[in-house]
C-alpha cells in the first residue's frame, strides 16, 4: 500500500515537473553508475551491453523499442509499416525518412548519407562488426534523397526492423568515421571514444574503463531537453557498491543492472535514498558450451576456432549430462528470488516465441551419470573424476566477476563433481570479459575456456536477429578481429535453413513456431546453450530522479532525455 | 712468590656464571617485551592452526550444503535463543552452506603463504638494493633511479599485463592454484621492495660515516664483511618494520587481486576473499566479515609486535637496561 502511494506520488511529481521545466540544462548534474565500465562508445565494435547502453546517450538509432516492446520513432517522424507505405507490399524493402532539421552535435545536418554509411560500416567485408546480425539479408542501402533511405533485403522480411532500430544499431556520422572502414575500424580511437551523435548528450571526456563526462547536446532536436546540463557516467566497481551508492548513500542517481542476491537488494532499499525497479524481458542467464578446442597448446589461429572441434564437449551426451546435473530452482532461490525464474529456453518471451520446453527443470544426477557412462566416460583410476582414453573429464568454467555468478559457479561445480566432472573456475573482471578487445585473451568472444556463463537478451520483441546469430561462419575468429555473435561456434545447415525460413515468413504464429523450433535446436536438442535463469532486470534510481522508465527491450538509458530532477 | 700470585686473585672476582652468548642476551631481552611474546605466541598458534588444522577439522571447505546455509556461529545462541546454530558448523556457514571454520583454516594457508613469501622476496630485494646503493657510491645513482622507476610503475596495469602474459604458461606447468600462487607472490614481491630499499639506503648512508665503520675499514675489513657484521645488524630494525608492513600489504593485495578476478580461482578460499565475499551481507552476518578480518589484523599485529620486540632486543643500547 505504502509503496503504491509512493509510486503514484512520484508519477504525479514527475508529470508536474515535466510541465514545470522547459529549459535545457536547468536541472544541473546527474550521476549514473555502471558497475561494468564502458570501454568504447561504438556498439558496432563491442557487443557488451554496457558499451551499447553508454553509447545510447550519444548516438541514436532511427527508432527504439519502448518498455512494452512497441516501436517508437526517434530520428524519423513515423515508423515505416506496410500500412503507411514505408514497407513494400512484398516485404523486401523498407524506406526510412529522417526528420527535417536534425543536426549532429557538431551542428552539421544529419542526412541519409549517414544512414547509408552506417550500413556500409557494419557490412564491410573486412571489418568484424559486432552487430552484423542486424544487417542479415540486407542487399543494398540507398540514399534516395537528402532524408530518405531505402533498405532492400534479399528476400521478404516480415520483420524489417533490423538495421537502424534499437540501441545496438545506431546511426554513425559519415564524416567522422569515413576513414574507419573495415580492418581500420578498431584503430579509429578518437572516433570510437568520442562519437558525434544526435542523442541528448555529447562526450566531453572519455576515459576507457573508467568514467565518461558528458554535457547536454546543444543541437538536440527537442529544445527543452535534456533537463540535465551535464552527466557523469562512472564505470567499474561492483554491483553491490553501485546499489549502495544509489540506495544507501545517495551519491549516484541511477545504478544499472543490480545483479545481487535478493536479500542483499532488500537490505539496501532500507537505506531510503533510492528504490530498486524491476522488469522482465528476454534476459537469460545461460551456460555456453564451447564446441571448439580452447586448449592453450594450439596456435592462436586454431585455438577456439572451428578448425579444432572440442575434444569433450563435441559429444551431445556430455553436454546433456552437464545440463541434467543442474538444479535450476535452487539457482533461482540463491541468486535472484523474485527477480528470476528457472528456464530451459533461450527465448523466454514474448509468449508467441516462448517454447513450452521444460525438459531441464528437474535435476537428474543419476541420469547424468548414466549418460556419461554411455558416452564412454568412466572413472577408471578411482579418483572421482571420469576419464576416457587417458583424458580427464575436466572443464574450465569462466564468467565475469559478480557475487551471484560466483555462487552459481560454486553450486554448479559441486553438481558436476557429483557426476564425476572436474571443474576449474575462473572469474574475469566484467569490463574486460565483455570488453570485446581483440587483444585480450579474456573476452567472452574469444572463449578460451570450455564453458562460460553470462546473460544476454535481444532488443525489441522479435528474436529473429538474436537467433540468426548462430549462423555458420558467424563465430568470432581471428579473421574477424574476434567479433561475431555465434559464441558457441555452432554450425548446422538445417538451422541456417530455418534462419532463412524465419526471414521469409510473415504470419506471426508461423514465425512463433519456427522460432520455437530454432530455440529448441539450440537448447534441448543439442544443449549447445544451457539456459539457467530467466532474469528480471533490476536497476535502481534515487528518489530525486524522475522520468526513469526501465526498459528491458532496448537500452536502459533510452529515455535519458526525459530524465529530470524531482524534489 | 705464592703470595704475589695469590694477592691479585683475591681482588679479582671469579666469573661464576657461564659466559653468555649474544643470542641468549637477545632472547632474554625479547622475553621482557610482553607484546612481542604474545605476538610470537599468536603467530606460532595461527601458523600451526592453518598447517595442522585442516587435518583435525576435516570438513571440506568447498563443500556446499544448501540446507545448512546461513548458520550463525555457536556463540550467537548465548544472546539470541532463536539463532540458527549447529554444532556441525561451530563458526557457522555462508550463504551456500560452506563451513566457515574450514574456510578460515584453509584460507589462512593461502594467505599466510602468500604474505610470507611475498614479504621475504620484497625484503631481500629491498635490503640488497638499499645496502648496495648506500655503501657503494658509484652504484648509488643507478640503483636509486631504478628504484624511482619501479616506484612510478602503476601496479595494477602491470599486474594485468603480467597475468595476461604469464597465466597460461604457469597454469599449464603448475596447475591453476600453484601457478597463480607463484605469479601473485612474484608480482607482489617485485613491486613492493622500493620503500625498504630507500629506508635501508638512508640508514646505511648515515652509518657508514660513523667511527666504528672507519675503525673496521682501517683494520682492513672487506666491504662484504663490513656489511654483514656492522651494517646489517644496525639496519635490522627498519627492515623489520617494513617487513611487517610488507606482510600486511601482501595479504591485502592478494585479496584485491582475487576481487578483480585475476587472483586465485573463485572457489579457492583466502582470508581476503572470505572478507570481500562477506561484505554485501555484513549487517546480517557480521561474523563473516569479523572473523577473517580479525585473522588478518591479529596476524599483522602480532608480526608488528615481534618486530618491535626484536628491535629492542637487537639494540645493544637498550639491551640489559
Amino acid at each position: 500500500m505504502k509503496f503504491q502511494s509512493l509510486t503514484v506520488g512520484s508519477v504525479l511529481a514527475l508529470s508536474m515537473a515535466t510541465m514545470g521545466q522547459a529549459e535545457r540544462g536547468s536541472d544541473g548534474h546527474v550521476n549514473v553508475i555502471y558497475w561494468q565500465a564502458p570501454s568504447i562508445l561504438n556498439p558496432y565494435l563491442s557487443a557488451g551491453t554496457k558499451d551499447v547502453e553508454a553509447s545510447s546517450l550519444v548516438i541514436e538509432p532511427l527508432g527504439r523499442y519502448d518498455q512494452d516492446g512497441a516501436l517508437v520513432p526517434y530520428l524519423v517522424d513515423e515508423i515505416p509499416t506496410v500500412a503507411n507505405g514505408g514497407v513494400s507490399e512484398d516485404l523486401t524493402s523498407i524506406t526510412w525518412k529522417l526528420k527535417e532539421g536534425l543536426k549532429w552535435s557538431d551542428g552539421t545536418p544529419v542526412t541519409s548519407a549517414d544512414v547509408k554509411f552506417t550500413a556500409d560500416y557494419c557490412m564491410h567485408p573486412e571489418g568484424g562488426c559486432a552487430q552484423a546480425s542486424f544487417f542479415d539479408g540486407v542487399v543494398s542501402v540507398e540514399a534516395i534523397d537528402e532524408l530518405t533511405t531505402k533498405v532492400t533485403f534479399n528476400q521478404p522480411k516480415p520483420n524489417p526492423y533490423g538495421p537502424f532500430m534499437g540501441g545496438q544499431s545506431p546511426i554513425l556520422q559519415a564524416a567522422q568515421f569515413a576513414d574507419c572502414l573495415g580492418a581500420k575500424a578498431p584503430e579509429c580511437t578518437e572516433a570510437n571514444f568520442n562519437p558525434i551523435g544526435t542523442g541528448p548528450f555529447r562526450v566531453t571526456d572519455f576515459r576507457p574503463n573508467d568514467v565518461i563526462q558528458m554535457e547536454a547536446n546543444p543541437h538536440y532536436r527537442d529544445a527543452a531537453k535534456p533537463a540535465f546540463a551535464t552527466l557523469t557516467l562512472k564505470g567499474g566497481g561492483d554491483a553491490a557498491a553501485a546499489g549502495r551508492a544509489v540506495m544507501e548513500t545517495g551519491e549516484f542517481d541511477y545504478a544499472w543492472n543490480l545483479q545481487l542476491a535478493p536479500d542483499v537488494i532488500a537490505k539496501m532499499a532500507e537505506g531510503g535514498k533510492g528504490k530498486p525497479i524491476a522488469a522482465f524481458g528476454s534476459l537469460v542467464e545461460r551456460l555456453e558450451m564451447n564446441l571448439t578446442d580452447p586448449s592453450p597448446e594450439l596456435d592462436a589461429d586454431t585455438r577456439s576456432t572451428t578448425k579444432a572441434p572440442h575434444p569433450i564437449l563435441s559429444d551431445l551426451k556430455v553436454r546433456k549430462a552437464l545440463s541434467m546435473a543442474i538444479d535450476r530452482e535452487l539457482l533461482v532461490e540463491v541468486g535472484y528470488g523474485q527477480a528470476g525464474r528457472p528456464t530451459c529456453n533461450l527465448v523466454p518471451a514474448p509468449k508467441v516465441f516462448a517454447s513450452p520446453n521444460t525438459d531441464c527443470m528437474t535435476q537428474d544426477i543419476e541420469g547424468a551419470k548414466a549418460l556419461l557412462e554411455e558416452a564412454g566416460w568412466t572413472d577408471t583410476d578411482g579418483d572421482g573424476v571420469r576419464d576416457k582414453d587417458g583424458k580427464k573429464l575436466a572443464l574450465l568454467y569462466q564468467t565475469s566477476t559478480n557475487a551471484v555468478r560466483q555462487d552459481f559457479q560454486a553450486l554448479i561445480k559441486q553438481w558436476w563433481s557429483e557426476i564425476g566432472v572436474e571443474t576449474e573456475l575462473r572469474n574475469i573482471d566484467a569490463s574486460v570479459f565483455f570488453g570485446g578487445d581483440p587483444g585480450s585473451p579474456d573476452t567472452f568472444q574469444k572463449f578460451y575456456a570450455d564453458v562460460e556463463m553470462y546473460a544476454n537478451n535481444f532488443n525489441g520483441t522479435d528474436p529473429q536477429q538474436y537467433l540468426a546469430a548462430y549462423r555458420c561462419g558467424g563465430e568470432p575468429k581471428p579473421e574477424s578481429q574476434w567479433q561475431g555473435e555465434n559464441i558457441n561456434r555452432f554450425c548446422d545447415p538445417a538451422y541456417d535453413a530455418l534462419i532463412d525460413k524465419l526471414a521469409n515468413t510473415g504470419d506471426l504464429n508461423e514465425r512463433g513456431k519456427i522460432g520455437i523450433q530454432m530455440n529448441e535446436m539450440l537448447t534441448k536438442d543439442t544443449y549447445t546453450i544451457v539456459p539457467l535463469v530467466d532474469r528480471g532486470r533490476v536497476s535502481a534510481h534515487s528518489n530525486t530522479l524522475g522520468g526513469v522508465v526501465l526498459n528491458t527491450w532496448d537500452s536502459e538509458l533510452w529515455n535519458a532525455a526525459d530524465w529530470h530532477r524531482t524534489e | 712468590m705464592t703470595e704475589q700470585t695469590a694477592t691479585p686473585k683475591s681482588f679479582e672476582p671469579v666469573p661464576t656464571a657461564p659466559p653468555r652468548s649474544q643470542w641468549a642476551d637477545v632472547w632474554r631481552q625479547f622475553r621482557r617485551h610482553k607484546g612481542a611474546l604474545f605476538g610470537g605466541g599468536f603467530l606460532v598458534f595461527i601458523t600451526l592452526a592453518v598447517l595442522v588444522g585442516p587435518y583435525l577439522w576435516t570438513v571440506d571447505p568447498q563443500k556446499l550444503n544448501i540446507r545448512f546455509k546461513d548458520i550463525r556461529p555457536i556463540y550467537t545462541a548465548l544472546w539470541d535463543g532463536d539463532a540458527k546454530v549447529n554444532w556441525a558448523h561451530p563458526l557457522g556457514s555462508d550463504n551456500l552452506g560452506r563451513d566457515i571454520l574450514a574456510n578460515l583454516l584453509s584460507g589462512g594457508r593461502a594467505s599466510m603463504a602468500v604474505g610470507w613469501a611475498a614479504m621475504l622476496i620484497s625484503v631481500v630485494i629491498g635490503t640488497v638494493i638499499g645496502v648496495v646503493a648506500g655503501f657503494f657510491k658509484r652504484l648509488d645513482g643507478l640503483f636509486m633511479r631504478f628504484t624511482d622507476l619501479v616506484l612510478s610503475l602503476p601496479i595494477l596495469p602491470l599486474l594485468l599485463v603480467a597475468v595476461t602474459l604469464f597465466r597460461q604458461p604457469l597454469r599449464k606447468n603448475f596447475g591453476p592454484e600453484t601457478g597463480m600462487f607463484i605469479l601473485i607472490v612474484a608480482i607482489i614481491g617485485i613491486t613492493s621492495w622500493m620503500q625498504t630499499a630507500r629506508i635501508v639506503r638512508g640508514e646505511v648512508l648515515a652509518l657508514k660515516e660513523r667511527e666504528f665503520i672507519l675503525a673496521a675499514r682501517s683494520i682492513g675489513t672487506k666491504p662484504f664483511k663490513i656489511i654483514t657484521r656492522h651494517l646489517l645488524p644496525n639496519v635490522l630494525s627498519p627492515i623489520m618494520v617494513s617487513a611487517t608492513l610488507g606482510l600486511a600489504t601482501a595479504i591485502i593485495t592478494e585479496s584485491a587481486l582475487s576481487f578483480l578476478g585475476v587472483g586465485f580461482p573463485s572457489d579457492f578460499p583466502t582470508w581476503g576473499k572470505l572478507l570481500s565475499d562477506a561484505v554485501p551481507r555484513m549487517e546480517e552476518f557480521p561474523e563473516r566479515v569479523v572473523l577473517p578480518g580479525l585473522m588478518i589484523s591479529l596476524t599483522v599485529l602480532s608480526v608488528n609486535y615481534i618486530g618491535d620486540g626484536l628491535r629492542d632486543a637487537l639494540d645493544p643500547r637498550i639491551r640489559g637496561r
